[in-house]
């Protein structure tokens, strides 16, 4: 919304310098988002003396110029019949945008150069006169800008009104937050019409058949109607807060609007059927055309203007073209209605039209402010001489509205807003923009709401404006009262922290990902039919096609790093990301399951590059040694690592790729990308991918620890190899002791695995070794032998293992 | 006698002097020192001298003894220094072996800051879904259907009743359906919005607060407010508090902080104003409150919202928002 104070002048007389008015109405809840002075544009524009003036060789009409502008002298083609030697006219350099949008360039008319141009007032917006250039007084001094030599300025506040303040879309409301700020009495424009009869009658009528949609409709007739351009008052008026002069009906409408915030409409009487309105939905209606000349669709429900006949408008959003104002216009119905806002604003939206009317409507008119807005645009057509006015007014208004009663107890409203505030200033305050204000015996407010404030209704909202009055920055600042009640522990957050502290510690930078992918992603990951990854959430309204649906899967996201990275020419990269993946619920009505991922890689070398270590590929068993570290420090001890079945591998190459497992659960897995997943990202160098779900670990996460006692007696160690198949988990066998819970191993850990000659094809050695204590006392060897041999055996046995040689 | 016990004492020092390996002075001391030693010889033939000799002699002969070990030992030391510099010093400058760790992202980083202010503060942490019914995106939190006010959020649909939440607030009302008062709670997470640009991502992170007491005031919501960027920034901080409107809450505040990049001169980042909006606030709107069936006339609390990357571009002098969700190791790496 857009304020000139050359206009808002009209209303109040605005004392404080534009900078400053702008800060206190954004301090008072009008923010205002920019002050820009509408004449900025003629700073190109400067006072040009025609030097001399010469005929244009090629053409009859035109006129070569020398025209002097201080230090400079330009040469212009100019058309004007009142060009002459001498005079000072506005010479627009190039670069000037004019009002009319025409953009000054240096061109070359009918092979003579022209640098600039030589204006007539209508040209520059500020005056009517477009029968030659304008002449300027001779006292000017040439060179000057036009802004200043003419000492035009209009600063223009553009104000960025929040959805509540619907009574500040137009000038007066603006006006009267003005005063408050500044003082000052408000000049309201009259608005009193004294019919001598009810002449309308007998030409026209309205019919509300949906009063619930159409709560109030007051209409105007004015004959003898001739249409043409507003007076140069009216049209300076519009443009200065942007809008652009078409006839002087329409403007005056427009004019009405920005004015009072009330939307009008212009009907031309002789093009409705029947000479009459009737508002009621579209029904039947199929399509309609706005004035726009576009055919729009209509539903059922859409609330419509119509005649005796068929539709006329859509309401409150758009005239139709075929009753719009026209040149032989001769007599105007003049609309001021009030609507039901959302009815309104689901029109406008079905129908993808913005129009200053909708939004005034959809966020609420003064429902008693109908009356004196047909009342002002008729006095100005009568006023400006656009045409004549026919006694009488028609308000159909079914719905009788009332102003809006509301107590409000002053004590509540301190303790709200921690305050001190007295019954009388609050009264004071409300009083100052036009709420009435009476007590209430008890101490209590009697508030009567002003009906253009549409946005209070209740008790808070009146605690707001003495808050917002008294001015928010004049509120103590004070302290809640902060017990010391027990904190309730976040276990899954604490979880996320301590993973994010750890993964950083193992040298991998985390990263964050839209949470968007595109449908496509599940088969960029080959992840198999039937897979919960498949579940996609579907965005209806994606920025793009590759964010239409919410990630299942964070792969593609630290992929798609990976992919940009190396574009950068950065090859060596530890990530990690935590965060959301979705899976849809069987009906979109339903929430969909969300799952916390951590999602971590591992592409380049094991180490950077250093003067005593030369750079080494990572490879498989970096990324899940740093799993094995994550999942130690959170206190599991024996995570099991077992191949991932074929069919589950998707996007990780089979046979380099294992499922992690704590307490039979599977709550992750590590993997090899697939070469040919990674050519689809672009990626020619081997990545390792850890996922692991953090909603199935946290209820697995060891809470408690209770301590071992430190062994008294020394440990007797004993190392095995074995020869067993190449195929054979080797950290099963290890696994499988473990299970035992033989008393007296403390521990078994792995310190070879050799394949090649001289074992055989197919098979492999490992050699581990196991820890033996005893608790009570020191083990003599030959009970340790014993259960060796007996171990030994067993596993022998049930792996089909053989020793060495 | 064939030496007398000065001239052992200074053969022996002179040749322990010289030495320069173990092995020398090992050799050193069997010779002088050991059982066949000049030393021990020497002490042994002291019972041919005049008895009145002998202890004169025998006490100087164990003092050079003693003398003797000590120099050796000195020797020992000298020579081991030596042993140890043979190879030459190692460059102490050169870098260690790699071991790097990485580093959190900046987001996160700033959000962790807040959320451990707010915990100071005897804040609870809660969270929700990203993913949410229109009744807890908007409808509970007091935005009718058909409301102008929903135009203030860009919002993503899933379906009609589903969309991804446009803000934390819902956690507001998801909190308190679950909790009596007094609420204490910050609810951090992702929120949505279908809007891109160098300030605006569609996918961004916010920290909701709420507390919900009896007698909680405006002036505490302003308190708690500049606690907060104070903590975060520092105390000449100054703050505005600007009536503004959310539909949850009411009198409603935009929150403004005094340039931290000009400290209030003037500069782009602040468009020349001094002033950075940086976060919305209010008290709760007693039709939020009425929802969730809390007794308005004995609890009112307030609420607020803030943009963790905002917060984390004026930390660290970021200018376009998208460079969060790039994850360039030559910006992460930084932090």
């Amino acid at each position: 919304m857009k304020v000139s104070l050359s206009w808002l002048n009209e209303y109040i007389p605005v004392t404080l310098p534009a900078a400053d008015l702008a800060d206190a109405l954004t301090m008072a809840g009008l923010e205002v988002g920019a002050v820009e002075d509408r004449y900025d544009y003629l700073e190109t524009v400067v006072v040009g003396r025609v030097a001399a003036v010469t005929d244009h060789p090629n053409a009859d009409h035109l006129k070569l110029c020398r025209v002097e502008a201080g230090d400079q002298a330009v040469s212009v083609v100019c058309g004007a019949p009142n060009v002459a030697e001498g005079m000072l006219s506005p010479l627009a350099r190039p670069g000037t945008v004019l009002p009319n949008g025409t953009v000054i360039q240096a061109s070359v008319i009918r092979g003579e150069a022209s640098e600039g141009m030589l204006c007539s007032e209508s040209e520059l917006g500020l005056g009517e006169d477009a029968s030659g250039i304008m002449s300027l007084d001779p006292g000017l001094t040439p060179g000057e800008s036009l802004k200043s030599a003419l000492g035009l300025s209009d600063p223009v506040l553009d104000l960025e009104l929040t959805p509540n303040r619907p009574d500040c879309l137009s000038i007066v409301g603006v006006a009267r937050e003005v005063r408050v700020i500044q003082n000052g009495e408000l000049r309201l424009p009259p608005t009193e019409i004294h019919d001598a009869g009810r002449d309308i009658e007998g030409l026209t009528s309205v019919t509300i058949e949906a009063p619930d949609l159409c709560p109030r409709y007051t209409a105007r007739v004015c004959v003898d109607v001739a249409v043409g351009p507003s007076p140069f008052w009216l049209q300076d008026r519009l443009m200065s807060v942007g809008l652009k002069p078409i006839n002087n009906i329409v403007d005056i409408t427009n004019f009405v609007m920005m004015e009072t915030g009330q939307p009008l409409h212009a009907f031309d009487l002789d093009r409705l059927a029947e000479n009459r309105i009737v508002v009621r939905t579209a029904g039947e209606e199929k399509t309609f055309t706005t004035l726009d000349g576009k055919e729009r669709k209509l539903k059922p429900e859409m609330l419509m203007i119509c005649d005796g006949r068929r539709p006329v408008a859509v309401a409150g959003v758009m005239g139709g073209l075929d009753s719009e104002i026209e040149n032989d216009t001769r007599r105007v119905l003049l609309e001021s209605a009030c609507f039901n806002p959302a009815s309104i604003r689901r029109t406008a939206k079905a129908l993808g039209l913005s129009t200053d009317a909708a939004y005034r409507f959809e966020r609420g008119v003064d429902p008693l402010g109908t009356v004196a807005a047909v009342n002002r645009a008729a006095l100005l057509i009568a006023e400006t001489g656009a045409g004549r006015l026919v006694d009488g007014l028609i308000d159909a208004h079914p719905r009788p509205i009332e102003a809006a009663r509301i107590p409000l107890d002053p004590h509540r409203t301190n303790q709200l807003l921690g305050t001190g505030l007295a019954a009388d200033r609050m009264a004071a305050l409300l009083t100052s923009i036009g709420f009435t204000v009476r007590p209430d015996g008890d101490g209590a407010l009697d508030v009567t709401v002003p009906t253009f404030r549409v946005d209070v209704t209740r008790d808070i909202d009146l605690v707001e404006e003495i808050a917002r009055l008294e001015g928010y920055n004049n509120i103590p600042t004070t302290f809640p009262r902060i017990d010391t009640a027990e904190r309730r522990p976040n276990p899954a957050l604490d979880l996320r922290d301590r993973v994010r502290q750890l993964m950083t510690g193992f040298g991998f930078t985390e990263a964050i990902n839209y949470s968007f992918h595109s449908l496509q992603s599940p088969d960029q990951l080959k992840i198999p039919s039937g897979d919960d990854r498949r579940r996609m959430v579907r965005v209806l309204n994606p920025l793009t096609e590759d964010q239409a649906a919410m990630r299942t899967s964070l792969v593609p996201g630290l992929l798609e790093s990976v992919r940009r990275n190396l574009s950068w020419g950065t090859r060596d990269l530890k990530l990690f990301e935590i965060g959301k993946v979705f899976f849809a619920a069987d009906t979109p009505a339903e929430l969909p399951e969300e799952v916390e991922m951590l999602g971590a890689l591992w592409t380049g070398v094991r180490r950077p590059a250093a003067w005593l270590c030369k750079p080494v590929p990572c490879d498989f068993y970096d990324l899940k040694g740093a799993a094995e570290g994550l999942l130690h420090a959170l206190g599991f001890e024996h995570p099991v690592f077992t191949r991932q079945p074929e069919e589950a591998c998707a996007y990780m190459r089979i046979g380099h790729s294992a499922r992690i497992l704590v307490d039979d659960r599977q709550i992750g897995t590590v993997a090899e990308v697939a070469a040919d997943v990674l050519d689809g990202f672009d990626i020619n160098q081997p990545v390792f991918m850890l996922e692991i779900d953090l909603n199935r670990l946290l209820p697995l996460v060891p809470t408690s620890k209770t301590l071992r006692p430190i062994p008294r007696f020394p440990a007797v160690t004993r190392d095995v190899t074995f020869i067993i198949d190449r195929d054979i988990e080797t950290m099963s066998i290890l696994e499988s002791l473990r299970q035992m819970k033989e008393e007296l191993v403390e521990d078994v850990y792995l310190f070879d695995v050799f394949e090649g000659d001289p074992i055989a094809a197919g098979k492999k050695s490992i050699s581990f070794r196991i820890v033996y204590r005893s608790a009570s006392r020191t083990l003599e060897d030959d009970v340790v032998n014993r259960k060796h041999k007996a171990l030994t055996d067993r596993l022998i046995e049930k792996f089909h293992a053989s020793l060495p040689g | 006698m064939e030496k007398s016990i000065e001239q052992i004492h200074d053969d022996a020092l002179r040749e322990i002097e010289a030495a320069t390996d173990d092995e020398t002075l090992k050799q050193i001391a069997v010779r002088f020192l050991g059982r066949k030693g000049a030393v021990t010889g020497y002490l042994r033939s002291i019972s041919q001298l005049p008895p009145d000799q002998r202890p004169a002699a025998g006490k100087r002969a164990n003092e050079v003894k003693k003398l003797l070990e000590a120099a050796i030992e000195a020797a020992r030391g000298r020579i081991a220094q030596a042993a140890a510099r043979a190879g030459g010093d190692i460059d102490v400058s050169l870098p260690g072996r790699p071991a790097r760790a990485g580093s959190l992202h900046p987001v996160t980083r700033v959000n962790n800051e807040i959320c451990t202010i707010f915990s100071r503060l005897g804040f609870d942490i809660a969270e929700g879904p990203e993913i949410e019914s229109d009744y807890y995106n908007f409808e509970a939190l007091n935005f009718p259907p058909h409301h102008p006010a929903r135009d203030m959020q860009d919002t993503f649909f899933v379906s009609e009743a589903v969309v991804l939440r446009t803000h934390t607030s819902p956690l507001q009302v998801r909190v308190m359906e679950r909790t009596q008062p007094p609420v204490k709670v910050i609810a951090p997470g992702k929120v949505y919005r279908c809007d891109s640009d160098l300030t605006h991502s569609p996918v961004f992170h916010q920290v909701e607060g709420l507390l919900v007491d009896s007698n909680v005031s405006f002036g505490d919501l302003k308190g708690t407010l500049t606690t907060f960027i104070h903590q975060l920034f520092d105390k000449q901080i100054k703050l505005r508090f600007r009536p503004s409107f959310f539909p949850f809450t009411e009198p409603s505040a935009e929150v403004d902080i005094m340039c931290v990049i000009c400290r209030g001169r003037g500069c782009r980042v602040c468009s020349h104003t001094g002033w950075l909006e940086i976060l919305g606030s209010g008290m709760v709107h007693p039709a939020v409150l009425e929802n969730v069936s809390y007794d308005t006339s004995r609890y009112s609390g307030f609420a607020f919202g803030v943009g963790v990357e905002r917060l984390a571009m004026l930390k660290y002098g970021i200018d376009d928002i998208r460079r969060f969700f790039e994850n360039d190791m030559r910006f992460l790496s930084q932090f």
